[in-house]
């Protein structure tokens, strides 16, 4: 019988500008390098068991993303963070391995949420208040837009898929909240775009930093609406 | 943390920013304080091109296990980033310390197609280094050439201070110790800022010794001149003591040379995503056609326990998900049952895909290619070069048609059911009938599948690719005196073969592709090309030729008009016939194997005759005096 595994890593310095696709082909490298005992699809060119929850643009940080694997034998937490970590290049961090509970939902299935810390590149601070102008962004009861999707543009009310917008610990920061579910998902410079337009002001292409500090899921038996996904599985 | 060169909006903005960020695993950062030289070693192409070349990272392999010397990667940035770079004003970087390359001590460009030339000029322009050597003072990096198309530097010596001829494992250090001492740096207390002024260094006097040293070659020291027809009159050096003739350099000692267990692995898919093992290097076979064939002799084989040790690195090291053998022909490694036995054990362990190299489709290469290909993607490939025995004769391609067939039979049999065919049109003597035979071939092995695989047997048609290159001639082997075929005449034969294979029964079954005919024109024209067209080049460049190996941004047209404004013919290199005596500009070369016994090739070729392999027997073609590999030992 196979593990269930659910790596969660950061992303930085200059593997911001790595895409997804490249991603998952650097840690199917880096996997056979730590010598993870990975489960592989069988027939002809078997691919390693591994998803993740949900890909990062390019350009974005992240302390918080997950990849679940699936794994053949195990050694313990420790030490296949240790050996992950000794062959990861400069810019990505494994933050915790863990061991799912059997029959729980991979990390694709279960995302629900993500939270954002959102910087301004220098000299590209906005000219408002951001404190106060969110306030007033987020007075009305809905927020309708537009919003472009593969098949046209629709009509979202984006306040529905805002859970929390506030300003962040860092001076000169946003902190977000976002839905991340598979058919709601929302980037915090979509938000930031609807702000400055309610503002009127037009925002430059790169003016944001964006970090994603975590992914969440729900869980029923927990009193907080969202738990990170690093919570569903335990240390082993 | 290392700055980048680029700004984010920068890197956001161009196609795979992946390209010039480095960090990559096994790329190597040095502490700036300790190092004494700083090197860029180039191939001048994009990066998913360059990063597939096994040479450079042997290269770098090499040159970074010198303490005191830290050698870079350097790529020529893809057009939008190009077009950026000229905008603001960006000088151009190494991946590594992403500093400016102008600074660096030396840029070495690894040439292995003559259609990257433009793009040195495109590395060194973006760079802020001036084109010709002899506006370079002694602030600027020495710029050094190596790989296969420095076998024939002339066409782009004035763009060049030195060009390395050989295998590049040998010679490095002692060019290093000569640039130290030159410069007044101490190996064993670095330091000194490369950067800094180097005014008091006396380049001329290094290129002076440098040039004496075995291998190197540096075109300031030389002159030449030309008969009014053009052909060359003299060549010769300027100056007492730089030797008139250059010996290739030759590794040795294979087993012992430096290799990359622990290679850069990029991020992005590059050409060759992939583990790569250098089994041997040299080729028994004496294909006349064939320029690596005589570049590397003699076959030097490297011994099955070292490449077992490489392969276990490689998988340990890079977690990539493919080996590939590498070698001119592989089916000529004497211990492969012994090597790929061990391969398919080690690599279904760990998960690994073996990509195997073209080897000769007989009894044994099937049985593997069984084992670890899915027979139903994968296609049978055969290289005959040219359709006519005669015509292989020619070439002394040592390949019959009852081996191909043979071949053939025993794969269709194991369930085979594409076959890819590689041919050349343009060889020297040939005719109609030879260029039929190519068609005759296709239809022949067609016909055979539907002969051997009964219906009720067949997984679907044939599935047969026929593909053509146009012929060019280089330096160094038999045809470096044949005329090359003028594009029109690539055209008609293309159109020859075409109709051959659309008049053949299993036509349906045919693909027939062919390659274009100006690019090969234009190889020809620097393959065999002399000095004189380095102006031509740099015209080119300034035009805003670069990128010439890629069909989308190649200007025939541009060229053409660069030929005129020099006065120079392009023909005068391609069409015309060499007499044998004539002093072709590579003369000044000894690749190893003596023009006397090209010229005897070149002979029998134009009387169809054939040559043994190297072990079936010694044709005396010089490269004994080596002392290694398959050759026949001294008493």
């Amino acid at each position: 019988m196979a593990y269930k595994l659910r790596i969660r890593f950061s992303k930085y310095a200059h593997m911001i500008f790595i895409g997804h696709l490249d991603l998952m082909r650097y840690f199917q490298k880096a996997i056979r390098r730590a010598e993870i005992d990975i489960s592989y699809s069988a027939g002809f060119s078997p691919h390693q068991i591994m998803s993740f929850a949900q890909p990062l643009g390019v350009g974005v940080y992240s302390r918080g993303e997950y990849m679940d694997i699936s794994a053949e034998s195990l050694t313990s937490s420790a030490q296949a963070k240790d050996a992950l970590n000794a062959v990861m290049a400069e810019g990505v961090d494994i933050l915790s391995v863990k061991l799912l509970p059997e029959g729980a939902k991979n990390s694709m299935a279960s995302i629900v949420a993500a939270s954002y810390t959102v910087t301004f590149r220098e000299g590209c601070m906005p000219p408002f208040d951001l404190a106060e102008t969110i306030e007033g962004f987020m007075a009305p009861p809905t927020i309708m837009m537009e919003k472009e999707t593969k098949k046209g543009t629709r009509s979202i009310d984006l306040k529905e898929h805002i859970f929390e917008l506030r300003t962040g610990d860092e001076p000169g920061s946003l902190y977000m909240l976002l839905d991340a579910s598979s058919g709601g998902n929302i980037k915090p410079s979509l938000v930031y775009e609807q702000i400055c337009s309610y503002a009127g002001h037009t925002p430059g292409k790169f003016d944001l930093l964006v970090r994603r500090e975590d992914m969440f899921t729900t869980d029923p038996d927990a009193p907080e609406r969202f738990v990170s996904l690093d919570s569903i599985g335990s240390d082993y | 943390m290392r700055k980048l060169a680029l700004s984010d909006e920068i890197l956001l903005t161009v196609d795979k920013p992946a390209r010039y960020i480095g960090g990559e695993i096994g790329s190597i950062m040095k502490d700036k304080n300790k190092i004494n030289i700083r090197f860029a070693m180039c191939f001048p192409d994009v990066y998913e091109i360059g990063m597939s070349h096994l040479g450079i990272q042997i290269l770098y392999e090499m040159l970074n296990r010198m303490e005191d010397v830290w050698c870079e990667r350097l790529y020529s940035p893809w057009t939008d980033l190009d077009a950026i770079m000229r905008k603001k004003n960006i000088p151009l970087f190494a991946l590594e310390s992403q500093d400016n390359v102008r600074d660096f001590d030396f840029i070495g460009f690894t040439l292995q197609y003559e259609m990257c030339y433009t793009n040195i000029l495109q590395v060194l322009d973006l760079a802020g280094i001036p084109f010709l050597a002899k506006d370079r003072g002694p602030e600027a990096p020495i710029i050094i050439g190596g790989g296969p198309c420095s076998y024939n530097p002339e066409p782009i010596a004035d763009f060049f201070d030195l060009f390395y001829i050989g295998e590049g494992e040998t010679r490095y250090e002692e060019l290093m110790d000569l640039y130290r001492k030159h410069r007044g740096l101490n190996p064993d207390n670095p330091g000194k800022d490369p950067a800094e002024d180097r005014s008091g260094f006396d380049k001329m006097a290094f290129l002076r010794e440098a040039a004496c040293l075995p291998g190197f070659y540096c075109p300031a020291f030389y002159e030449v001149s030309y008969h009014e027809d053009g052909r060359i009159a003299s060549f010769a050096p300027t100056q007492e003591g730089i030797p008139a003739a250059i010996q290739k350099e030759l590794v040795t000692d294979l087993d012992n040379a430096p290799y990359p267990t622990a290679p850069v692995i990029p991020f992005i898919r590059v050409t060759q995503d992939r583990m790569t093992l250098e089994i041997m290097r040299g080729c028994i076979r004496g294909c006349r056609f064939c320029q690596a064939g005589q570049l590397y002799k003699p076959l030097r084989e490297k011994s099955v326990e070292r490449l077992k040790e490489y392969a276990i690195k490689l998988m340990k090291h890079t977690g990539h998900e493919e080996i590939s053998l590498s070698s001119l022909s592989s089916s000529d490694y004497s211990k492969l049952p012994e090597l790929l036995d061990f391969l398919m054990e080690e690599c279904s362990k760990k998960h690994v895909n073996i990509a195997l190299p073209s080897l000769r489709i007989d009894a044994f290469s099937l049985d593997v290619m069984n084992k670890v290909q899915d027979v139903k993607k994968s296609s049978l490939t055969f290289a005959p070069e040219a359709g006519s025995q005669r015509m292989r004769d020619v070439i002394n391609k040592g390949l019959t048609v009852e081996d191909i067939l043979g071949g053939a039979r025993e794969a269709f049999l194991g369930g085979w059911n594409k076959v890819k065919l590689y041919f050349m049109l343009g060889l020297p003597g040939e005719t109609e009938e030879d260029i039929r035979g190519i068609a005759e071939l296709a239809n022949e092995i067609a016909k055979l599948y539907y002969d051997t695989v009964p219906k009720e047997q067949r997984k679907g048609k044939i599935q047969i690719t026929v593909s053509t290159s146009f012929f060019v001639p280089k330096p160094f082997t038999p045809f470096q005196w044949a005329p090359m075929d003028p594009p029109e005449s690539f055209l008609d034969k293309a159109r020859i073969c075409m109709d051959a294979v659309k008049s053949q029964l299993n036509q349906k079954s045919i693909k027939y592709n062919w390659h274009e005919a100006d690019t090969s024109m234009m190889e020809g024209v620097f393959a065999r090309g002399d000095r004189r067209l380095s102006a031509v080049i740099l015209k080119a460049y300034q035009k805003g030729c670069f990128y010439d190996a890629w069909s989308e941004y190649y200007h025939h047209d541009v060229w053409l008009e660069c030929f005129r404004e020099e006065g120079i013919d392009p023909d005068f290199y391609t069409i015309r016939r060499r007499e044998d005596d004539e002093i072709l500009p590579w003369d000044f070369i000894s690749c190893g194997v003596t023009k006397s016994f090209l010229l005897r090739e070149w002979h029998k070729a134009q009387e169809g005759m054939v040559s043994p392999n190297c072990r079936a027997g010694c044709q005396g073609c010089g490269a004994a005096s080596y002392q290694v590999g398959v050759c026949p030992k001294r008493s």
